[in-house]
């Protein structure tokens, strides 16, 4: 469809920890599968997004910005994006959406490396993040011992805890359900699955996230090119619609804000669609902590606010062949700390039916997948026409 | 020599209130406008972009409006498990300070607790910690 965006070509390096191949290298192999998958070459691709460029002062977090793939690659881009001021991960696929829908390019090259457990055991190469003295929003935590997103995380999981009465019970379903669809990923960071007595005996990092709700740093990079509906001839592959997107915000704090940013994501999405939830046939849904998938099932309509932890209660609603199957590749905490796009690349193994031992039944049409924690949020809602 | 804490860079926007426990008073910046709190500190109002803003103090008081019994060690100068908390000042609307909840058992913190700032000064800095109220 003339100015519409699909997602055409999805590609995926190696997943694993500790990786020695260059980061530059293993984007390459995931743009190397998404060209070959979407039938085109790289002489094609005239655009490049990321999230959230290349970050110097802590390369392990993104050691590959748009304008080293550009040059590396030989693109001749006409248009592109790199940075962190977006609304988190597919905040970058936002971008080369509403770029070919102006008409600024053909086919873009979205792209998120990761290389965080590559770092760690590297420091001398890739130095870890090292402040003396903190500014910006971080002065506002860090003093306090407030550190790591799953504090900032838990608080809001508390909050849950205490108003609408989440159980650990309940909170585990998003860590069994992931680690089990894992099992059924070949490409999946972790593929033994998970019980409920390991998840209950688990230590806690952060009260009420133990080990389990928590992903673990990841060297891969995920690949999604978007293309313009104007160049549907020039790929060979079943194409998927970006029906809608939507990335909002009230306040970007983590803890000024009442509410995380995927509430007012959620409700946005609907309102640029025909689609309503009950059209949904699975959820891909970010679960850098395993509260995360609660909250979005929430704010996306598919319960009442507080009412998350109930939904998923028991895990069979969730499953692989259940109403509302959610993360089906295993999610971050089982397939690896992707970082945001792994939820769309899902979304379009789905929807084409390439799910192999994992693909759900029917004939899935419509997916939303998300990426965000705390005030970063974004939300797509793909269709196979 | 131990580690210390991670602590803020001081600057013009934001030394009023790092350093306003040398005396023992908690400030925040109010809109001498509209009399909103503006939280972080910047130099203009959020609510009616006024400049005229303003160090105001408060209280010191407050509730939590949620908290987190940490128990990873991110940091070699914090010895687990500590409460961290986000506290809703009193007087200041809408103002929240992530904080630590200090002097009582970690597990004995519930939300809507009243609490009460408690400096506690690191080289030029002086942090605002929470400690509860007696009922």
């Amino acid at each position: 469809m003339k100015g519409q965006a699909y997602i055409t070509g999805v590609g995926m390096s190696e997943v694993a920890v500790r990786q020695t191949r260059h980061p530059l290298l293993l984007t390459l192999d995931a743009v190397r599968e998404a060209l070959d998958e979407a039938g085109l070459t790289i002489g094609q691709i005239d655009g490049v997004s990321t999230y959230p460029g290349r970050m110097p002062a802590y390369l392990g977090f993104s050691p590959v910005g748009a304008d080293e793939l550009i040059d590396a690659l030989g693109i001749r881009a006409r248009w592109y994006a790199g940075g962190g001021e977006i609304s988190s991960q597919l905040g970058a696929v936002v971008a080369a959406a509403t770029a070919v829908r102006a008409g600024l390019a053909r086919h873009v090259i979205c792209f998120r490396t990761v290389y965080e457990a590559a770092a760690m055991a590297r420091p001398d190469e890739y130095p870890p993040l090292r402040r003396d003295r903190v500014d910006g929003a971080s002065q506002w935590t860090a003093p306090f011992g407030a550190i790591s997103a799953a504090n900032w995380t838990a608080q809001y999981a508390m909050r849950h805890v205490s108003k609408y009465g989440l159980t650990r019970e309940q909170l585990a379903q998003v860590a069994l359900t992931d680690r089990a669809h894992a099992a059924l990923n070949p490409r999946a960071l972790v593929r033994e699955p998970l019980t409920m007595e390991q998840y209950l005996s688990a230590r806690m990092i952060s009260t009420p996230l133990c080990l389990y709700d928590c992903d673990r740093f990841t060297d891969a990079s995920t690949v999604l090119i978007v293309s313009s509906g104007d160049a549907l001839d020039e790929v060979r592959c079943t194409p998927v619609r970006i029906a809608a997107m939507a990335g909002s915000v009230e306040r970007h704090s983590w803890d000024q804000a009442e509410w995380m940013a995927c509430y007012p994501t959620g409700a946005e999405l609907w309102k640029h669609t025909d689609y309503t939830p009950a059209d949904v046939d699975t959820v891909q849904l970010y679960d850098g902590f395993a509260f995360y998938p609660i909250t979005w099932l929430e704010a996306l309509g598919f319960c009442g606010v507080g009412e998350g932890g109930r939904f998923i209660e028991g895990g069979k609603r969730i499953a692989l062949d259940g109403e509302l199957p959610l993360n089906t590749f295993g999610g971050q905490i089982g397939a690896g700390r992707l970082h945001g796009f792994g939820f769309a690349h899902e979304s379009v193994v789905q929807l084409r039916g390439k799910g192999g031992e994992r693909q759900i039944p029917g004939d899935p049409k419509v997916a939303v997948a998300t990426s965000g924690g705390g005030p970063l949020a974004t939300a797509l809602l793909l269709a196979r026409d | 020599m131990a580690a210390a804490r991670p602590l803020p860079r001081l600057d013009n926007d934001n030394r009023f209130f790092w350093t306003g426990g040398a005396d023992g008073r908690l400030r925040l910046l109010q809109c001498q406008d509209c009399r909103t709190f503006v939280h972080p500190p910047r130099p203009v109002c959020r609510n009616c972009l006024s400049e005229r803003v303003e160090p105001t103090e408060v209280a010191g008081t407050g509730v939590v409006d949620t908290f987190t019994v940490n128990h990873q060690k991110f940091h070699p100068a914090m010895e687990v498990p500590y409460v961290i908390a986000r506290v809703a000042i009193d007087g200041a609307p809408g103002v929240i300070l992530t904080t630590n909840i200090v002097g009582c058992p970690v597990d004995s913190v519930v939300i809507g607790d009243r609490v009460r700032a408690r400096f506690e000064q690191h080289d030029d800095v002086w942090l605002p910690l929470f400690e509860k109220i007696a009922a």
